[in-house]
């Protein structure tokens, strides 16, 4: 067994990347928007954490600040700004059960091993201690796009995209011992600018459909009809 | 390995087999003691449980006229079967023959049997609480089973091997390792043992309430020294699954020879670690409420993932490294 002769140090990154990877099957089964939004924090907390060990572990300075920069952005301002917005949404006790809670964390599943089998060539180079952990962001990517997709409630799918920004991070930070310094900003920026439109946009959708419920926003009507009474849903049918 | 030293072996094996069955009660009583405490109650003293045992064994014995013969035998074979899987769980001491014997599939199968002829039982007067209490004891165990196999498959595969025995001392070789894969398989037993040992979020063992009850419905016409062996096997299998807890993830301490010394300190420090296990299982029948059984799945479910995640853990973070 070779994991017994890392340092400690290195055994504890690919532990906090395991916890991650645990986060985001969390993040995907959650039905309250606040546990989410919490496991959202935490999982913000560990990306942060986990760069913070590669610092250490592999003496690369300019990580301690990415790590204080993720910490401060993905684990407290941005679940902060959603925490503020679902307050004002009204939508603290909002739950949305999934219709296939154990399909999807199956689908899950079926991903991880998907994202091990597609880069089991890039570990086979034998890059650095962190390796292992590309194919742990790839399915922490994958996860998010998969909450995304299965999800029907506005500020749930956000968080899947959050969460993918975290995968992609981690990548980076595993990958290549962090991406310049200019970029990270960039990307911080990017992220938190996305935030704020977001913001923007669920006052908007609520304002015209009464619901952050997207599903609803394939309806060209007010009146739930049922399918067929409607002279649009044809066509409805049809863009699908 | 010479006679002499063979014949030792499985003394010290007999003598661990029946070790668990009386220390069984001991963790139980000590398990409400704390949970008395935590409710600002004195509680049972702390040896209750073994005066309890004792007076179901001299009471009389009164058998329904519906039984079969099977409503008899049951107590027996249950009894025999927990305690046979609970003595291949390495308590004190490392390195018996009883482990080239059985592994750990061995023990998930005599578990299973003694529950098959717990549901048997239930099933076999007639009355409408105990075919209720057999088949939701049947509906959780299916699920707890197969979460409870992955992880052990996840222990297996970093030992190369399905005997408890080898699992525990490649972790004892290796020192002190940080496995996510160990974590995980940890909480997903933990979860299986909640659930196996009908404890709080899935079973409230201090109860009889009819729409909540699993085990004890099962129990229910039973009386005498039927139901004493009845309550004893649960009492030991809690054992079973705390030592497992305690002894596989938390090897350090285990005796690794046969000498008085070695021996002692196995024994002290499974005792600590039980006395720690029994407290924090305490706090969290404590905190948590018992949970519909309909939302049972789900939180097997959960099991299955940790147990899932392990295993995936184990091949994408382990073997690569």
């Amino acid at each position: 067994m070779t994991l017994a002769l890392l340092p400690l140090l290195q055994q504890f990154v690919l532990l906090l990347a395991a916890l991650v990877l645990f986060l985001s099957f969390v993040l995907l089964a959650q039905a309250r928007l606040i546990s989410a939004i919490h496991s959202f924090a935490w999982q913000g907390a560990l990306v942060a954490a986990v760069t913070l060990t590669v610092a250490v572990a592999g003496e690369t300075h300019h990580l301690y600040f990415s790590a204080i920069l993720t910490l401060a952005l993905k684990a407290l301002l941005i679940p902060w700004m959603l925490h503020r917005l679902t307050r004002r949404l009204g939508l603290e006790r909002h739950t949305e059960d999934l219709h296939w809670p154990t399909l999807a964390i199956m689908a899950a599943v079926v991903l991880v091993i998907f994202s091990y089998w597609l880069v089991t060539p890039m570990v086979a180079q034998g890059l650095a201690f962190t390796r292992n952990i590309i194919a742990v962001s790839l399915a922490v990517v994958l996860i998010g796009l998969l909450m995304m997709v299965v999800r029907q409630q506005a500020v749930a799918q956000v968080l899947g995209f959050m969460s993918m920004e975290n995968g992609l991070f981690l990548a980076a930070v595993s990958a290549t011992a962090g991406m310049p310094l200019v970029v990270e900003l960039g990307v911080a920026f990017d992220v938190l600018v996305a935030m704020v439109l977001f913001g923007v946009f669920f006052f908007q959708i609520r304002e015209s459909i009464d619901s952050l419920d997207v599903d609803r926003l394939n309806r060209l009507t007010e009146t739930a009809d049922p399918v067929g009474a409607n002279p649009f849903a044809t066509t409805d049918e049809v863009s699908q | 390995m010479p006679d002499g030293l063979m014949l030792s072996a499985w003394l010290i094996a007999l003598l661990q087999a029946l070790l668990y069955v009386a220390l069984a009660p001991l963790l139980i009583g000590w398990v409400r003691k704390v949970k008395a405490r935590l409710q600002n109650r004195r509680g049972a003293p702390l040896l209750q449980p073994y005066a309890d045992l004792r007076k179901l064994l001299i009471k009389e014995t009164r058998v329904p006229h519906t039984a079969s013969p099977l409503f008899r035998m049951a107590p027996y074979i249950v009894f025999v079967a927990t305690w046979l899987a609970a003595a291949t769980v390495p308590l004190v001491a490392l390195d018996l023959p009883i482990a080239r014997i059985a592994d750990i599939i061995v023990l998930v199968g005599l578990l299973a049997l003694a529950r098959f002829f717990l549901a048997l039982a239930g099933m076999d007067v007639g009355t409408a609480f105990g075919g209720m209490g057999a088949s939701r004891e049947m509906l959780i165990s299916s699920l707890a089973e197969p979460a409870m196999l992955m992880a052990v498959f996840t222990l297996a595969m970093t030992a190369h091997s399905t005997s408890l025995e080898s699992v525990m001392s490649h972790h004892l070789a290796d020192g002190f390792v940080l496995r996510p894969s160990y974590l995980f398989a940890l909480g997903a037993l933990l979860l299986v043992a909640l659930a196996e040992c009908g404890r709080i979020p899935v079973d409230n063992p201090a109860t009889h309430l009819e729409l909540t009850m699993i085990h004890e419905a099962m129990l229910l016409e039973y009386s005498g020294r039927h139901l004493a062996l009845m309550e004893w096997a649960a009492q030991v299998k809690l054992l079973l699954y705390g030592v497992l807890i305690a002894n596989v993830f938390f090897p350090w301490g285990v005796g690794r020879e046969f000498t008085p010394l070695a021996l002692g300190l196995g024994l002290l420090a499974v005792l600590a670690k039980l006395a720690l296990l029994g407290a924090a299982l305490a706090i969290a029948e404590h905190v948590v409420a018992k949970m519909r059984l309909f939302r049972a799945p789900a939180f097997l479910n959960l099991a299955l993932l940790l147990a899932l995640l392990g295993l995936l853990s184990h091949v994408i973070l382990e073997i690569g490294a």
